[in-house]
């Protein structure tokens, strides 16, 4: 038997209130400052390597998101750890705030499904995200074009802007995550700490585990068999896939993202790079692995959340 | 009683091996104050869910106005308006954003909604704070907020959940008498407390929960003449007065005395004995004091009803042996 009416009823109007909280809020304030300095900080390290580099590279705009220089980390690692952040930030207390401030069966006695309520909180966080993270990529873009004095090309614009746009996918995941444990600790505290725990484990000790479990648990000699299960090990995190994704899109040179054998490299001109629909290609799965990860673990929070009891 | 508006045949929920709500059967009538009573965690607040379709019903029908909870929420949360137990609002949003971002919820139309609002926050008499903080407000001042979201949302029917846990005496008088005005405009209302005296003044019918089940239901009076067997209690205080206690006690329809206090008596009687009892005072040269009839208390009834469950439950066991 179908529901009356639709999902989506009040939808609009929570993701509008969620929104101006969101932008009102002193964690705002925060995420502003923080964007402001790394910005700032990843194009002042960039810049002054990339201005001792050649002048030949044909993709010197690119160089600004990607080169490092002691002790500063390049800009795309900069993000690997700030857009979680910003995600768990903004999602940690979601659904459990609402139980503790005794408002949500207040809420929920209005003629509103909670697929509203949870998809409009959702649709706020990625936007705020979306923005913050607009913010950034408009400002690294510009004071790259002021301070190198070298217009990008389309080809680096193109990838830039799909760059951004999986960036965005990424904070999707760690926003989707946050929101389910929002859902299942009744503590916003538990909560973030436990995202805050399990983002850790993905991005910093997984990567590292991956070759270890491997080794122990598959009985293969074969060189290539291991490097690729620990590769598809290492790609259950979704930070290792976001840089790969990065790899793919901002070194235009990366033919491949796996192992590469002998058979595949014939007739291949080395070091020369790929068209930006080729690079999409090599990245694809990658991509779509990211949107799919934030859909899954949406719908996980989705089915915790019908499931809940309201009562206090 | 005229036609019903909520309906509860055989109402169930479980959680895995406990029962919360046992196959509960109840009606409100329209216009009508009912009160859910009983200690808490009788199931109170589980039917009350049950009812806005917030909570799913393990077995049994309900019908809210003629929907189905469990199938048409939408169709029963636009007529039904909730004052949860311990109402929450958004503490750095004012009393009158608050109500405007239910007011969106509800889809009140724009045009209207600075209207609905003022006079509903008028209403319940907020309308000096409608521009502070619900950070700043007392409990009280929450529970009527939660009363005007009601009033804006023009609801039908009323639940309202432990309206007076945890208010001072005057708030929670000032809260009976805003419930009992929302009567006389007309809308229904449900509401639960494990506060029974306090409760006892604005409810038409009471429902007595325990462990889960409806143990008695009627008028405060019905369950009075019930449980305790139909008697009228009259309570005289006199001064001196010789043998007071054989006269009184001599009067037609007095079935038993008590003595509770030197000068004071208590009598159960079949009718209100209040003028016989004055007559035989003074008759007895005595100056009379105080005289009034006990109304049946709430409290009363619901104790007496379980000593007297337990008085049977004993007496079979012995019947068994």
């Amino acid at each position: 038997m179908r529901r009356e009416g639709s999902p989506w009823q009040g939808l609009g109007v929570v993701m509008l209130k969620e929104l101006s909280d969101h932008l009102a809020s002193a964690r705002m304030r925060v995420l502003e400052w923080l964007v402001v300095l790394v910005a700032l900080a990843a194009v002042y390290a960039a810049i002054t390597q990339v201005r001792d580099a050649t002048a030949e590279d044909p993709f010197l705009f690119l160089r600004l998101f990607t080169t490092a220089r002691d002790p500063l980390p390049s800009f795309v690692s900069f993000l690997g750890f700030l857009v979680p952040l910003m995600a768990v930030g903004l999602g940690f207390d979601a659904i459990n705030g609402e139980h503790n401030r005794r408002t949500l069966s207040r809420i929920l006695s209005q003629p509103i499904y909670r697929d509203a309520l949870l998809f409009g909180k959702f649709l706020a966080g990625l936007i705020t995200l979306s923005i913050s993270l607009i913010v950034l990529w408009l400002l690294v873009i510009g004071l790259g074009l002021l301070m190198l004095g070298v217009p990008p090309g389309g080809a680096e614009m193109g990838r830039a802007l799909v760059f951004l746009g999986v960036t965005i996918a990424y904070a999707g995941v760690w926003l989707a995550l946050a929101m389910l444990f929002s859902v299942i600790f009744r503590s916003a505290a538990t909560a973030a700490l436990v995202t805050l725990g399990l983002w850790l484990f993905l991005s910093v000790i997984w990567p590292a585990l991956a070759p270890a479990i491997t080794q122990a648990l598959v009985p293969s000699n074969d060189e290539a068999t291991l490097v690729i299960t620990a590769q598809m090990l290492a790609r259950l995190s979704p930070s290792t896939l976001y840089g790969e994704v990065v790899l793919a899109l901002l070194h235009p040179t990366t033919r491949t993202l796996g192992p590469v054998y002998l058979s595949q490299l014939q007739g291949a001109v080395m070091g020369a790079p790929l068209p930006l629909s080729q690079s999409l290609l090599v990245a694809w799965p990658q991509i779509v692995g990211l949107i799919a990860a934030s859909i899954l673990l949406f719908v996980g929070g989705y089915i915790a959340f019908q499931r809940q009891e309201v009562r206090a | 009683m005229s036609a019903a508006v909520i309906e509860a045949r055989g109402l169930t929920k479980r959680y895995g091996d406990t029962t919360a709500v046992d196959g509960i059967d109840f009606t409100v009538g329209a216009g009508e104050i009912f009160g859910l009573l009983g200690p808490n965690g009788a199931g109170k607040t589980t039917t009350i869910l049950m009812l806005l379709g917030l909570s799913d019903i393990t077995s049994g029908e309900a019908r809210v106005l003629g929907h189905n909870p469990m199938r048409e929420p939408l169709s029963v949360k636009r007529l039904v308006g909730y004052l949860p137990d311990t109402v929450g609002f958004y503490d750095t949003m004012t009393a009158a954003e608050n109500l405007h971002y239910t007011a969106r919820l509800m889809g009140i139309a724009k045009r209207i909604r600075d209207d609905r609002i003022a006079s509903a926050l008028a209403r319940v008499g907020l309308t000096e704070v409608a521009e502070k903080r619900v950070g700043t407000f007392s409990r009280g001042m929450r529970q009527r907020l939660g009363l005007a979201e009601i009033i804006m949302k023009d609801a039908r029917i009323a639940i309202l959940d432990e309206p007076t846990n945890g208010l001072d005496p005057q708030a929670s008088l000032e809260l009976l008498d805003l419930i009992r005005a929302l009567k006389a405009h007309g809308i229904s209302i449900l509401l639960s407390s494990h506060l029974l005296d306090r409760v006892q003044s604005v409810c038409d019918r009471v429902a007595l929960f325990n462990a889960g089940r409806i143990v008695l239901m009627g008028t405060v009076g019905e369950l009075g003449r019930h449980v305790l067997g139909g008697g009228f209690a009259v309570e005289v205080e006199a001064e001196s007065g010789d043998g007071l206690v054989k006269r009184l006690s001599a009067l037609p329809g007095v079935r038993g005395i008590e003595t509770p206090a030197p000068g004071r008596f208590r009598m159960t009687c079949d009718r209100d004995l209040r003028a016989e009892a004055a007559a035989a005072v003074v008759a007895a040269g005595g100056r009379l004091r105080e005289l009034k009839l006990d109304e049946p208390s709430l409290e009363v009834i619901y104790t007496r009803y379980f000593q007297q469950a337990a008085e049977r439950r004993q007496g079979e066991a012995r019947h068994a042996a």
